[in-house]
């Protein structure tokens, strides 16, 4: 059986016609064509195939599409605005913590959900937050490394907005938070 | 070491395909979607070990939404196999399946989900034969053959060598030790499913894209297999989601999907599920293994003895270079002036073993460390200085003929025992922490391909057109290693321009010239010599065009920053795009190509083949690990690696391989194995096959040495698998050091931990490990004088050299 269904991914409201038990997963890449996100064991193990629900992790090889319509659904795909990549992206690319590249869209998805919701975690809390997404190259060093340059640098971000917003943008001020004073 | 006089060169740059990586971008094989493109899934046999008494298709082929259904029937009756002399494997089996898992049928449909009600829909019966699930079961059944090739019944394969009298070498000893490991067998659990999709055009021509890590086999392989001129097909390798060794067979689905797509007159793709990847496996050989050591008091090694049995499961695939690779190796780290190796590799119902990181040598070395570590127990030495004083002299050979250039173990070991603070440590820690080391040695590329030939075993083109772009063409693969920003740096290290300036083109049998593939880690140095040689000839060529029009000589020119200029009066010069014209004006199309094939040093006795490598990296360890002793867990906290690189030509790239290693090396001594149970595999799921996660993974610590190795482009080494090896027995002897329980097999699980912490509190024998042997005869071994210590050739024959 198949259903008219409108999801909102990325910001872009799109029309799907696709049998019920389609998976979110294969909804994404079969008919909406954005193969970003990865099959890894459509069993919920792996975490390559997550992607954010209203901001929160979902393993999008368990969900229906359903049950996601008038969510904001977001792929890796939605993580870049225009050609300006998401700090997390930066980082990643920059410190070497994709190696295949399978598990990264997944990775920065799980990513992005916790710097949502803690700005500078910890090391461990970093860990915790990734313990879900599977990755076989990289012994996660690297990846943790890049999620905690990614919150530095989103943090540093933030302070230079607050500051700019106080200081009326000026000059002398982004000088000091960025301490290039 | 000094990157002052390179502009490239040992930067931590980012990867090329950095970018398309982090934006989801990449195209891996299952990510192809062609206009008209069917769906294909395989039925599988559910039984070990059977024959097919019946097989028929016709309900299938009835079902609406079906477009081809084949059996072993609709390809040529012949077998394959990824060696040579292991020709034992049909991609759809006709008489006779040989594991769970073995592909019997293939359908093509209009979607997955009527592809795979389809196969529901083939009819087979099966004949049972006993399923043979060990090494023990299938020497005792000579009568139930598996296969009715090999070295004896239900034997693949049996070696027997000898390098110099090992009883007289014991007889000169201080101490004679005896030991016995096993290391379970584990898989490569790559990220990304194997997938395929075939093409088989109207013109009669066939295009496989597909997630292998060897494009250049397949294309040789599928010309036998499916009967076709090999000049009429094309395989190009898509970027591979992980590959560890499990990517370098022709599978079943990539001959089934070329089939249907033939038959179905459309593209067909075919991806695997998770569980078909497990069956799937050519992961690591379980290996039980005795050696027998002779020392002298400051624990110089007289001779050793050293002999692996390997549960192969149900095909050849690798097995052959497996066997002697559990053997090749020992040789290279510590001096051992007699060494003798018996090999023996039997086939069992279950999938089969192959190559996995490290190939055949994690399990000796897992074995050659323990049993250092307790012959240093019983010398009363300590076990780095032990290690350290007879370490193998640079330039020499080893007892088994093969050559070692430089090595930069010393240092490593001296790197890793201070960055631990290992003298502060050993033996010195609170009751259930503990700290362990070990070393070891990995080839940089095999020295001899897979079939026998006299080609290259690595091409480069690279053709600079006149807009100043350049193009670097070549068979290598990337699997996430980073082959492909290698072949970049290398290129604009020597052509003075941006990585940035150029693209790869790699992995497409049409396009690009034959690179043997992403195995052996051979790579960086085999495609990066290719491409320094092809780059230098370009570089000729243009210095020869510029040279003539600012009037100097060719020899007065230097290429950097984007410019080609005179080296003593560096304003005189012209843009790299410039000299490109000029170039072209001179000579015509600028498109030049390099060649690789290692030096010519295999040991001149049968099975040399199986070790010689250009160089060789070496590695040493310290892991520091938490015991709990009420249940038994293992919690590494902390690792150290020092790595013998050669030269590292992009730091963040190594280490990340490094690390990749010892994660790796982590999961296999504590938790993974690929085991089953009546025929069927145990955990075929990533929930329960167990793997560390980013919770389990310690803080890791990588220190890069440099030896600059006169074989390496720009003096480089291997770094992709060799870091993998220490990794196991420094934790199996950091257990010891914390607990005084010996677990001399994989996993150091927590089961084991607490069987031996019981047997020392009964005050037996804190030891967990194999307690007896298979029943098997050896071959008299081929007689070899030893060679250890000889000097290294001073001039190696290398092939394409100039």
């Amino acid at each position: 059986m198949k259903a008219q269904m409108t999801l909102t991914v990325n910001g872009e409201e799109r029309d799907v016609f696709a049998a019920v038990h389609k998976t979110l997963l294969e909804v994404l890449r079969e008919d909406l064509g954005l193969t970003g996100t990865k099959h890894g064991c459509e069993l919920g193990e792996c975490g390559a195939c997550t992607v954010l629900v209203d901001g929160e992790p979902v393993l999008s090889c368990l969900a229906l599409p359903v049950e996601c319509q008038g969510r904001e659904i977001t792929t890796v795909e939605g993580l870049a605005q225009g050609e300006r990549l998401h700090p997390l992206q930066q980082a990643f690319a920059e410190l070497g913590a994709a190696q295949c590249g399978y598990c990264t869209p997944g990775m920065l998805l799980s990513a992005r959900a916790l710097l949502e919701a803690t700005p500078m975690p910890t090391r461990d809390e970093v860990r915790q937050a990734l313990a879900g997404n599977l990755c076989r190259c990289t012994g996660y060093t690297k990846i943790l490394d890049a999620v905690e340059l990614a919150a530095l640098r989103l943090h540093r971000a933030g302070q230079i907005e607050r500051s700019q917003a106080r200081a009326g943008d000026s000059p002398g001020a982004r000088a000091m938070v960025t301490g290039r004073a | 070491m000094s990157t002052k006089r390179f502009s490239v060169i040992g930067k931590g740059l980012p990867k090329i395909d950095s970018w398309s990586k982090v934006t989801g971008a990449t195209q891996y094989a299952d990510d192809l979607f062609l206009p008209r493109m069917a769906y294909g899934k395989l039925l599988r046999s559910p039984h070990p070990h059977a024959l097919i008494t019946r097989l028929d298709t016709s309900r299938a082929k009835a079902l609406p939404g079906v477009f081809a259904v084949i059996t072993g029937h609709d390809l040529p009756r012949l077998k394959f196999g990824i060696m040579p002399v292991s020709q034992d494997e049909e991609a759809l089996c006709v008489e006779k399946v040989r594991m769970v898992g073995d592909a019997v049928a293939a359908v093509a449909a209009v979607d997955e989900e009527t592809a795979e009600r389809a196969t529901l829909l083939i009819d087979v019966e099966y004949e049972l034969l006993p399923p043979l699930m060990s090494i023990e079961d299938s020497l005792a059944h000579p009568e139930a053959r598996i296969h009715e090739y090999g070295d004896g019944p239900n034997v693949h394969k049996a070696v027997s060598l000898q390098f110099g009298d090992v009883e007289e070498a014991f007889r000169q000893a201080d101490l004679v030790r005896e030991d016995v490991f096993f290391f379970e067998g584990n898989t490569h659990l790559p990220m990304e499913e194997h997938a395929a999709v075939a093409h088989f055009g109207p013109d009669g021509k066939l295009t496989l894209w597909s997630s292998t890590q060897t494009p250049h086999y397949v294309h040789r392989l599928l010309g036998k297999i499916l009967d076709l001129p090999q000049a009429h097909i094309r395989v190009i390798a898509t970027p591979v989601g992980g590959g560890f060794g499990g990517k370098l067979d022709a599978f079943a689905h990539e001959i089934a999907a070329c089939r249907l797509s033939q038959l179905a007159g459309r593209p067909v793709k075919i991806a695997l599920t998770r569980e078909e990847v497990f069956y799937t496996h050519r992961g690591r050989h379980p290996v039980l293994m005795w050696m027998k050591t002779g020392f002298k008091k400051d624990g110089a090694i007289t001779g050793m003895h050293f002999r692996s049995w390997l549960d192969g499961g149900a095909y050849g695939s690798y097995g052959v270079a497996s066997t002697f690779y559990t053997g090749a190796l020992q040789t290279v780290t510590y001096k051992i002036p007699v060494y003798k190796f018996e090999g023996v590799r039997v086939f069992t119902n279950k999938p089969p073993c192959g190559p996995k990181r490290g190939h055949g040598t994690p399990q000796p070395r897992f074995a050659v460390e323990c049993h250092l570590d307790k012959a240093a127990e019983q010398l009363g030495l300590d076990p780095v200085e032990m290690r350290r004083r007879h370490l193998t002299e640079p330039f020499t050979k080893t007892a088994n003929h093969l050559t070692v250039t430089t090595t930069g173990l010393a240092e490593c070991i001296d790197r890793v025992v201070e960055a631990s603070g290992w003298h502060e440590k050993r033996g010195k820690l609170p009751r259930g922490k503990g700290i362990g080391i070990a070393c070891s040695a990995y080839m940089t590329g095999a020295g001899l391909a897979i079939y026998w030939n006299d080609m290259p075993h690595s091409g480069v083109v690279v053709r600079a057109d006149r807009s100043g772009g350049v193009s670097v063409l070549c068979g290598a693969t990337d699997i996430g290693q980073g082959s492909d920003s290698i072949l970049a740096y290398v290129v604009a290290e020597v052509l003075g321009i941006e990585p940035k300036d150029i693209r790869v083109h790699p992995a497409d049998t049409d396009l690009t010239p034959v690179d043997l593939g992403s195995y052996s880690s051979r790579v960086t140095l085999m495609a990066g010599n290719a491409a320094i040689q092809a780059a230098q000839r370009l570089r000729a060529r243009i210095f020869e065009a510029v040279a003539k029009k600012l009037e100097v000589t060719p020899g007065d020119l230097e290429a950097r920053d984007r410019r080609v200029f005179v080296k003593d009066d560096a304003e005189r010069g012209v843009a790299f795009a410039e000299a490109v014209v000029l170039a072209e004006s001179m000579h015509g199309v600028l498109a030049v190509p390099g060649s690789y094939a290692p030096p010519k040093r295999a040991g001149k006795y049968k099975g040399g083949g199986v070790g010689p490598s250009p160089c060789y990296s070496f590695s040493a360890c310290v892991v520091e690990v938490d015991v709990d002793e009420e249940t038994g867990q293992v919690r590494p906290t902390e690792v150290w690696v020092a790595h013998d690189v050669g030269r590292a030509l992009n730091p963040l790239l190594v280490e990340g391989q490094v690390e990749g290693s010892i994660y790796m090396g982590l999961g296999e001594v504590l938790m993974e194995e690929q085991v089953f149970r009546k025929g069927v595999h145990k955990i075929p799921s990533m929930l329960e096959y167990k793997s560390p996660t980013a919770l389990e993974t310690p803080e890791i610590h990588t220190i890069l040495v440099e030896t600059d190795d006169p074989e390496g482009p720009f003096g480089a080494k291997e770094a992709g698998q060799g870091p993998l090896l220490p990794v196991i027995p420094a934790v199996a002897n950091a257990v010891y050091d914390a607990v005084g329980v010996r677990v001399d097999e994989t996993p150091i699980s927590p089961d084991k931990v607490v069987r031996g912490l019981e047997l020392k509190r009964q005050g037996k024998p804190a030891r967990v490990g194999p307690e007896k042997l298979p029943l098997f005869t050896f071959p008299a071994p081929r007689a070899i004088d030893s060679a250890f210590g000889l000097p290294a050739d001073a001039i190696a024959e290398r092939p394409f050299a100039s």
